[in-house]
């Protein structure tokens, strides 16, 4: 039983001290997470937005599809954008594999049905009478979605930050796009998997202890934004 | 109002552009991707290389850890410029079929067989082709690597010349499908014996303080020997590889004052790979 109370002491060292490799696998998963969110933001948000506004023939089928992506396993996106990034794949010029730009894009690719549902969702909860008072009022197209989307602020950060935790915690896509290479693409969760196949617990108790912190920071934020909206 | 957003819209736009431009900042073409063997990630060998490597050269050399199988295989899909790799028979075959060149022996050291203390079915001493049958006729539990990588070729070369069909689907056959130390961690956990190249044994013994629970109870054996090569990408497959830098890191490790640096690495006062480039 002493290994485990000796890696929690262990763990609280790595962190107090600044330990580099900690560290560095800290900030690759906040620099790979952020970047997937930025991306998935741009592109899904706009999409939730005509999903969820629009009627057009079809749009209960694009809504399962949707809805079904939400579950998507991570090595099964890990595996379709291998294909795709590989320098023997389609895309293989960029060069993308074992890099972080690589990881985020396959964490983009995880987490903007999560972006896209969610928006849409929230789009289809605001009062009717907005539109109808916005078209009154002469607004157009675009006014209409960014009023509309204003009203459903909150509701679009919690798309955001639901979407964060799932790219945050996320291991598949990490380690086969990734490479889980030292100093480069190493997060923290391909991090905790390798220390603890090789037996060294105190790194990794480190770094779960950071992932346990985001996830209560990304949760309590949830929960004050369902609270206000 | 659309002034506004149109701001904030450039101003995501500018954010996301620099986050990229960051993480992107740092490729520059003196960087080499290397796909090599678990053994030379775990053991610290390439954390112990590679800042010479850039003192040296200039070149910033990474790497990603996997078994040789998927190393080759990386190599095949021109993922990686050079390979680091352990399985003498299937590299050969690869450089036959033109995926790889210039092949360069660097180093070796010799597989052992491992198992729990009190060493239960009693291979201790005895040859590789009797432990082996002893293993497979009481079942006691094996952990193999599972992963297609050099020591798992290695493992299955050895039971093909025992004549011991590979016990695929036995349930005391324990397929990890993981890297050596996990392997042996795993191997620990359920007091199982399992091969090893012995540098990634002599870590596991350093991170157990010097008292691991598996011993070295089959060792010496000639047909136990395991060479490790460098192996540049073929260029004229491959468009992109960095074939300069491949070669250029090959005749790096190949030369004298390398293999001295190899030689004089060591762990808990033991030398983990002897180096041979020389050998013919």
């Amino acid at each position: 039983m002493d290994y485990i109370l000796e890696g929690f002491l262990e763990a609280f060292q790595l962190l107090i001290s600044g330990h580099p490799e900690t560290y560095t696998a800290i900030f690759t998963t906040l620099k790979a997470s952020s970047l997937s969110i930025i991306m998935s933001l741009v592109m899904g948000v706009p999409l939730g937005f005509m999903l969820g506004n629009f009627d057009f023939a079809g749009k209960k089928q694009v809504r399962a599809v949707v809805d079904t992506l939400l579950a998507l396993p991570t090595v099964v996106v890990g595996l379709f954008v291998y294909a795709l990034i590989s320098r023997r794949g389609p895309f293989g010029n960029f060069e993308l594999l074992f890099t972080i730009p690589g990881i985020s894009i396959a964490q983009t690719c995880l987490v903007i049905p999560i972006v896209i549902s969610l928006t849409a969702t929230a789009i289809e909860g605001l009062d009717r009478r907005l539109r109808l008072t916005l078209m009154a009022l002469g607004a157009q197209g675009r006014q209409i979605a960014i009023t509309s989307l204003l009203e459903a602020r909150y509701a679009v950060l919690i798309a955001a930050i639901t979407a964060y935790g799932r790219a945050v915690s996320e291991v598949g896509i990490s380690m086969m796009i990734g490479g889980n290479i030292k100093w480069h693409t190493r997060t923290i969760t391909t991090a905790i998997a390798l220390e603890t196949g090789k037996g060294e617990f105190a790194m990794g108790i480190a770094l779960g202890l950071v992932l346990l912190f985001l996830a209560f920071v990304v949760n309590s934020l949830l929960s004050i934004l369902r609270r206000r909206s | 109002m659309r002034c506004y957003i149109k701001k904030s819209f450039i101003f995501i736009m500018v954010c996301a552009f620099l986050c990229f431009m960051g993480t992107l900042s740092f490729s520059d073409d003196q960087i080499l991707q290397m796909a090599t063997t678990t053994s030379t990630d775990n053991t610290g060998l390439l954390d112990y290389l590679a800042p010479r490597f850039k003192a040296d050269t200039g070149i910033e050399l990474r790497w990603v850890a996997v078994g040789t199988g998927k190393a080759l295989e990386l190599g095949k899909n021109c993922d990686v410029d050079v390979l680091l790799v352990h399985a003498p028979a299937s590299e050969k075959k690869y450089i036959a079929d033109g995926y790889g060149v210039d092949r360069q022996q660097v180093m070796f050291n010799d597989f052992i067989f491992i198992g729990p203390k009190g060493d239960s079915a009693g291979i201790k001493g005895k040859t590789v082709k009797d432990a082996l049958s002893i293993i497979s006729s009481k079942k006691v539990p094996f952990a193999s690597r599972g992963d297609n990588s050099g020591t798992n070729k290695k493992e299955i070369i050895l039971w093909k010349d025992a004549n011991i069909p590979l016990p695929d689907k036995e349930s005391w056959y324990i397929q990890t499908g993981q890297g050596m130390i996990n392997t042996i961690t795993i191997a620990a956990e359920r007091d199982a014996y399992t091969m090893t190249d012995r540098g990634t044994y002599i870590k596991y013994e350093s991170n157990m303080k010097g008292n691991p629970p598996l011993v070295i109870l089959v060792e010496g054996d000639a047909s136990l020997r395991n060479q490790y090569s460098v192996i540049p990408v073929n260029p004229s497959r491959c468009k992109n590889v960095k074939y300069d830098l491949a070669k250029k890191f090959s005749e790096w490790m190949a030369s004298p004052a390398i293999q001295k640096m190899i030689g004089d690495f060591k762990l808990m006062g033991k030398q983990l790979f002897i180096p041979n480039a020389d050998e013919k």
